[in-house]
């Protein structure tokens, strides 16, 4: 769609930067401002330039946290972008099932995170729990609190529980905004379910779900309560994922320094990837647009 | 045939959702004791003790006034501002309007541990802390950028042509936009509001360092269930089932919006 071009129009997007820029940019500067300090005390700081940085990147833990972030949000993205479009084409389009969908599918996103971390630590109890006794019950050894793949699995099936729910929802409401005469056209076509899906519904939702992904995507690298209520980051290391080691880094010492220069890195490594990924779903595919 | 393949793979996908909801209600019908004692499918003697111990002790449901306080504010806040922002990038071309816009989007990105001192300092300084508004403000941070998103995709799909025989019929902008645009994308403003509602209501770490008594959120008051005895399960579940119901009541008004297309532009 051509845009008019007019400059007045910041006057309306000024109100949004200002209350955003506001709560935004004083913090991260004094975050940036700890990065390249070391503070004794109240008065008394030292220039370090880039010694905190050096520490963080050349620190071995703080790697292997990154890349079980990485392996965690792409396993998060890998389960739930298509199982909630498939959901969404599951739904029903009109009746008394789409409020009743709808309601359910929108109760786990309304818990608070550290208390979704609680439930599940019951839930996933063996002895008193319902999926941990299920499981157990089949013959399957399942504890959370000595294996670590166990405490992979009930990481990530609670991401997925707890967030597909928000790409189902989104998905879905992009679907219901296509109009009926596209599925018309195909029917006389004679196109099949795949083809509606590849060549209608999937280009159609390109909006939608690159926004669920870019949603996904930070919200996954970020994790905190869930996990760490959960599992406290172990059994050892092995769920302790980006953010849980930065607060153990934060709460841990004295000085903010590091933990600063950790929070900068953090920052960048999603804005590059979410650029990257909105970059790449705003071209993918353009060529089949008519 | 295929259609009820797809119905059943879907009631089953959703009773699987409900399972560890299901846990939770049927945890917060039993007392600590019964919880951690015996593995049962469903409360062998169901009280109530949890939920009217929430309902008669203020220090418990002062919370709940507290965070639909705050989580209101927030969304009237981060609508009103995010409306006429949304119509600036779905409609007009300006200097740095594409980094504008993702620059919004940044604002998700920063991991909040180190930030919440900064953050204290500077509402501290305002002499904010412990006030509703001081936490509306701070989560207009991460809904407001998401309103503007979602928002712009929703009015981007209304045709251009009606805002110019608008302002040929000598509407001026303010009549034009509330009395003829916000109806169009009604559906729009619905389901940003139920995001803005849910994503203001779960946060915990702003909320909490941002208050100490009288504005309180319900989610940090549930961590005080935890005692020197270990965690009181019941209290906490029977708490957690009272936190959806707010969420759950906004949806239900929004849902006839969800299902009458959303993000009809982005689409």
């Amino acid at each position: 769609m051509n845009k008019w071009d007019d400059n007045r129009a910041w006057l309306l997007v000024l109100p949004v930067f200002v209350i955003v820029a506001f709560s935004a940019i004083i913090p991260l500067m004094t975050v940036v401002n700890y990065s390249v300090q070391d503070i004794f005390g109240p008065g008394q700081r030292v220039f370090v330039g880039t010694e905190w940085y050096q520490e963080v990147l050349f620190d071995r833990r703080l790697r292997e946290a990154l890349w079980r972030q990485f392996l965690f949000s792409g396993l998060a993205l890998l389960f739930e972008m298509p199982l909630g479009v498939l959901i969404a084409l599951a739904m029903p389009k009109r009746g008394p099932g789409v409020s009743v969908t709808l309601v359910l599918l929108a109760l786990p996103l309304l818990i608070p995170w550290n208390v979704i971390g609680t439930i599940w630590i019951i839930f996933t109890r063996p002895d008193i729990g319902l999926l941990g006794a299920t499981v157990n019950g089949l013959g399957i050894l399942f504890d959370h609190t000595s294996s670590p793949l166990d405490a992979w699995i009930t990481v990530v099936a609670m991401e997925v529980w707890h967030w597909t729910p928000l790409v189902a929802l989104l998905a879905y409401a992009g679907l219901r905004a296509i109009p009926e005469a596209y599925f018309q056209a195909a029917r006389i076509d004679g196109a099949s379910a795949w083809d509606v899906f590849r060549f209608i519904q999937l280009p159609k939702l390109r909006g939608v779900l690159t926004i669920s992904l870019l949603l996904r995507f930070m919200d996954s690298f970020l994790i905190y309560a869930e996990p760490f209520v959960l599992t406290g980051g172990g059994p050892g290391n092995a769920t302790t994922f980006l953010s849980i080691y930065l607060v153990k880094l934060a709460v841990g010492q004295f000085d903010l320094g590091p933990a600063a220069a950790f929070s900068i890195i953090y920052f960048l490594i999603i804005l590059l990837f979410s650029w990257l990924f909105y970059q790449a779903l705003q071209n993918v595919g353009t060529g089949d647009k008519r | 045939m295929i259609i009820r393949k797809r119905t059943v793979g879907l009631i089953l996908y959703l009773a699987i959702l409900l399972l560890p909801i299901y846990w939770m209600l049927n945890m917060s019908l039993r007392s600590n004791a019964d919880i951690m004692g015996v593995f049962s499918l469903y409360p062998t003697d169901p009280n109530f003790d949890n939920y009217i111990k929430i309902f008669t002790d203020a220090s418990w449901y002062s919370g709940y006034i507290n965070s639909i306080i705050y989580v209101s504010l927030n969304t009237v806040i981060s609508l009103s501002v995010a409306l006429p922002a949304a119509y600036a990038f779905s409609r007009y071309r300006f200097l740095g309007d594409k980094h504008m816009f993702f620059w919004l989007l940044t604002n998700r990105m920063a991991p909040p541990a180190v930030f919440l001192l900064p953050f204290f300092q500077l509402y501290s300084t305002i002499g904010l802390i412990d006030t509703y508004l001081a936490v509306a403000l701070a989560h207009t941070l991460f809904n407001v950028p998401l309103a503007v998103w979602i928002l712009e995709g929703f009015m981007s799909g209304v045709p251009r042509e009606i805002d110019e025989t608008a302002y040929i019929d000598g509407y001026g902008f303010p009549r034009f936009f509330v009395t003829v645009f916000l109806p169009l994308i009604r559906s729009g403003v619905g389901v940003t509001a139920f995001f803005c509602f849910m994503f203001s209501w779960v946060e915990l770490l702003l909320a909490r360092t941002l208050t100490t008594t009288d504005a309180k959120p319900i989610a940090a008051i549930m961590t005080r269930t935890v005692s020197a005895t270990g965690l009181d399960w019941g209290l906490l579940a029977a708490a957690g089932m009272l936190t959806i119901v707010p969420g759950a009541l906004v949806i239900y008004f929004v849902r006839n919006y969800m299902a009458k297309g959303f993000a009809m532009g982005r689409v």
